[in-house]
This record gives structure tokens, C-alpha cells and sequence, in this order.
């Protein structure tokens, strides 16, 4: 099953992303997941700074993509944005989910169009807290709680303790830390464990220990926008809630 | 080289584990492919604080140059139509690495087993035509039982027999196509079921150190493997205490 992945890099004009020459990109955040990317569309994204340069158009058992860049918080969709000021920073939110057979696409795909040097790459992602296993019983963790993975070559600070064994990550998070790991790029990944499946404030406010460290810092909008827009998050969930009143 | 197939109870996968783990062996790279599932934990054969940290990937490999010994570890499944490009990608790999011998820990689905295979030993080997000639004779001394061929028309035809490994993954594929390309290969299973395999992997380990003599044992002593870090919890979490 293919998944395309469209550029529009230069003025507007679409390109393959096999023609387009492969752009620098020296910090690449990717949230993967309807909460980890609301994340960045309340406390990162916004319209002036950030502009769509990419979309992935894919399907498979559990989700389409839409077809258009302005997106609800609950599509499915995956979508890359660049930094205006500085056009090496891209930023994607990817809420479909990616099968495993288009996993490897995904990634040959979109990393196949970045110059490698120079490049660090975050990832946001969440996942029951079910999975979580320890010594203790899962219903007495206080979730939800970030766990971190980073690849040899990230030698920053991170945010939170790292998952401890016996735990592992699976899926679109796993494979593209797989890719940094084998192709020696630094990368680390935030997981977000959490008891509520859909799209929930709580778990985005999960993440906000993330604001302060070094790859997000400087990318963060005011604070007032983000409170305004995870406000909107509540209603647009509320609305579907109320079926059956 | 060693390595699992990924088959009925992860039987090989848990044996490779205890030989990584006891033989200390280090890491010294990755079979990056887009055969297998992708997966990423902390370093599954953590003994301290220390080296707790380095990121596994799915599919890596170690070796123990002392013992002359390479060892594949894969830990997810195959991805659906990917096994055949990864047996070819693993036969160029073991061409061009030069590597001498292939062994192949694996498993079989136990109630596929007829009545003569009930009674007895539970585990089975099998040699391609090249490595027969070279240690046939070691293992008729070890009394090791070959794994039996059946009959490819059960109840129609019995005269003309096939292999078949039922819950082995690729097991087959990887043996016929030694046989076909000449390459030495080794498979050395153990019938099982689904459920606790950690015995089982004890079971199979065991049979493999009767050949290679990797760690000295006596008469099967489990205790001589060390039970890597990454098996803890294998069964689930600790209960809540709200429950009683």
C-alpha cells in the first residue's frame, strides 16, 4: 500500500518528493498521535510563523488522510509546516495511523528528502498507560507520565526519566528512532502515557515539560494563544460527546 | 552464526537471549530492515544503572570474537510478504560476511505430533547436505534425533515424505534454501506450546551447548545461564492492591 508524500517547498508549485533536491533540516519535531499533535498546535504551531510544506497522503484498515491542510483536531492527517524565520526547522503532525507495511515508506520517504548533517529529531507520541508494565499495579501510577528514549548520538538533557526495561515502544514512534539509532542522527523520543484514548487536555498538558527544553524553547508561542486554543479543543471533543442527549 | 527464527512460543528468540546475556556479548550493529516489525526499548541485557541506556532496535547484532561466534537477535515479527526478501537479504549478508556455519534455533507447534514423536525428547535437528558431511558423525554420538519428514498426502499416499515445521516461521524456507544454495545450516528445535517458554528456552540452549560447548555445563543444570534483565514482568504487572 502506497503512501505519497506531496512537497510544496518552492512558491506554491507541488513536486514529487523524489525530484526535489534533499533540503537542510537542522531540527525536525514530529508528533505522532491526535494528543501529541494538538500539543503542538496549541503551544507551538500557529499560522504566522508556520507554513504547510508537506502533506502525506495514505490509507489503510484504521484511517484516510484528508484531503485538506486545515484540519480538525480529531481528523486523521499528517502534515509538515516550516518555520518561516528559519526554514530549517520542520515540524509534523502526523494523526493517522501509519501500518506497519507503511512504516518503512514513511520514512524512507520523508527522510530520504533531508540532508542528514546537522539534523535532530524529536518525537512526541502518547500510548495507554495499560502498556505500561512495572512492579506495581498501573492503577495506582499517577498518569499520565512522559517516559523518554534517546538514540547514542543525543547527548542533551531530556526531559523525564527513560522508559525502563521491560517496556518498548512499538510503531511509527519505534521505527523512526530505529532510523536515527542505525544512521547515527540524535534523537529522542517523548512518550506520554496516558488513560484516555481520545483527545484529551490533560494528557496534552503532559507534555509541557517539554517547552523548556532546548528544541522547543525557542519555538513557543504565547501563552495566552495556547490556553485559548486547548480551551477549543474541549468544545470541538464536547460537541461529539453530546450524541445522545 | 546464531540466530532464532521467530516461531511458535519465541523459543529461539529466548534461547539466543540467554546466550547473549551469559556470554556477555557486545553489540556490534544493526540489521536494518523493512522486513520486520519496528520496535525500540532500552538495552534488554542491562546489569547496572550504567548501561541501562543504549537504545535495541528490532533486529541487532553481537558477537563474542573469543568464541568465534555471531549471533542475530530479532525481536518482532515478519511484516506481512516480507519473509521471502529477508531470507535473501540474510543469505547475501551470510555470503559476503564470509560466515562458515548458520545455526538456527527454532520451535514446532507440539500437538502437531504424532504418536512416536510424544514419547521421547522433544527436540529435533536438522543438517543441510554440506554440513552433514561435516558433523553427521557428532551428532549420531550425541543421539540426537533428526526431525522426521511426513508424508506429503497423509492417509492418501504415505510414500513420499516432506519436512514440515508447522509454527516454525521460516524455519523451512531458511532450510530448504541452504540445502539449494549449499550453505552450512544447522536447525535445532524443540516442540512446544504457547504459554510459559522460559523452560523450553532452557531446554533448547541446553541441546545447543551439547554441540558448540559454549559455556561449560554439567548434566543439565539450568542455573549456568543468566536470565537477562528484559524478562522481568514477562507475564504482566504486579496486581492492584484494591483487588483483595
Amino acid at each position: 500500500r502506497e503512501i505519497d508524500v506531496l512537497w510544496t517547498l518552492k512558491s506554491g508549485a507541488s513536486t514529487e518528493s523524489s525530484a526535489a533536491e534533499p533540503f537542510v533540516c537542522s531540527k525536525f519535531i514530529v508528533a505522532i498521535g491526535h494528543n501529541a499533535a494538538a500539543f503542538l498546535s496549541s503551544f507551538i504551531l500557529d499560522s504566522v510563523c508556520w507554513e504547510v510544506v508537506g502533506v502525506v497522503k495514505l490509507w489503510n484498515e484504521w484511517c484516510r488522510t484528508s484531503n485538506t491542510t486545515k484540519v480538525l483536531p480529531t481528523d486523521s492527517f499528517c502534515l509538515f509546516y516550516r518555520l518561516i524565520s528559519d526554514p530549517t526547522v520542520l515540524l509534523c503532525q502526523c494523526s493517522c495511523y501509519v501500518a506497519e507495511d507503511q512504516q518503512f515508506q514513511w520514512l524512507e520517504k520523508v527522510f530520504g528528502c533531508m540532508q542528514k548533517e546537522g539534523l535532530q529529531v524529536t518525537i512526541l507520541s502518547t500510548c495507554p498507560v495499560a502498556d505500561y508494565k512495572t512492579q506495581e499495579s498501573t492503577l495506582t501510577l499517577p498518569s499520565p507520565f512522559l517516559k523518554a528514549l534517546k538514540t547514542k548520538e543525543f547527548k542533551e538533557q531530556v526531559c523525564c526519566p527513560l522508559l525502563e526495561q521491560p517496556n518498548i515502544v512499538r510503531d511509527l514512534p519505534a521505527a523512526v528512532l530505529s532510523y536515527c539509532q542505525v544512521w547515527q542522527i540524535p534523537a529522542v523520543l517523548y512518550q506520554c502515557y496516558t488513560d484516555v484514548i481520545k483527545l484529551d487536555t490533560v494528557t496534552i498538558e503532559a507534555f509541557k515539560p517539554l517547552l523548556s527544553s532546548k528544541i522547543l524553547k525557542s519555538l513557543v508561542k504565547d501563552v495566552s494563544e495556547s490556553t485559548k486554543i486547548l480551551k477549543k479543543l474541549l468544545t470541538t471533543n464536547e460537541t461529539h460527546n453530546n450524541i445522545y442527549i | 552464526l546464531l540466530q532464532p527464527a521467530v516461531s511458535v512460543g519465541n523459543v529461539g528468540q529466548l534461547a539466543t537471549d540467554l546466550v547473549i546475556s551469559t556470554l556477555n556479548m557486545t553489540k556490534v550493529g544493526y540489521f536494518y530492515t523493512d522486513c520486520l516489525v519496528p520496535m525500540v526499548g532500552n538495552n534488554p541485557y542491562a546489569t547496572a544503572e550504567e548501561n541501562s541506556m543504549e537504545l535495541s532496535i528490532n533486529a541487532e547484532v553481537y558477537s563474542s570474537p573469543s568464541k568465534k561466534l555471531v549471533v542475530l537477535q530479532i525481536r518482532s515479527p515478519f511484516i506481512k510478504n516480507k519473509y521471502r526478501p529477508f531470507c535473501q537479504t540474510l543469505f547475501s549478508w551470510v555470503k559476503s560476511s564470509k560466515c562458515a556455519r548458520v545455526v538456527l534455533l527454532s520451535s514446532s507447534h507440539a500437538y502437531q505430533r504424532d504418536d512416536e514423536q510424544l514419547l521421547g525428547t522433544p527436540l529435533r535437528y536438522l543438517l543441510t547436505p554440506d554440513l552433514e558431511k561435516a558433523v553427521g558423525g557428532l551428532m549420531q554420538e550425541l543421539n540426537w534425533k533428526e526431525m522426521e519428514k511426513v508424508a506429503a498426502y497423509p492417509g492418501i499416499n504415505d510414500t513420499e515424505k516432506v519436512l514440515h515445521i508447522p509454527g516454525g516461521g521460516i524455519t523451512k524456507l531458511l532450510f530448504t534454501e541452504s540445502c539449494s544454495k549449499g550453505i552450512q545450516m544447522a536447525v535445532l528445535l524443540k516442540f512446544c506450546s504457547e504459554g510459559d517458554n522460559i523452560p523450553d528456552a532452557f531446554a533448547l540452549v541446553n541441546y545447543l551447548n551439547e554441540w558448540l560447548q559454549l559455556i561449560k555445563s554439567k548434566v543439565n543444570t539450568s542455573s549456568q545461564w543468566k536470565i537477562p534483565s528484559s524478562w522481568r514482568l514477562l507475564f504482566g504487572n504486579g496486581l492492584p492492591p484494591a483487588l483483595f
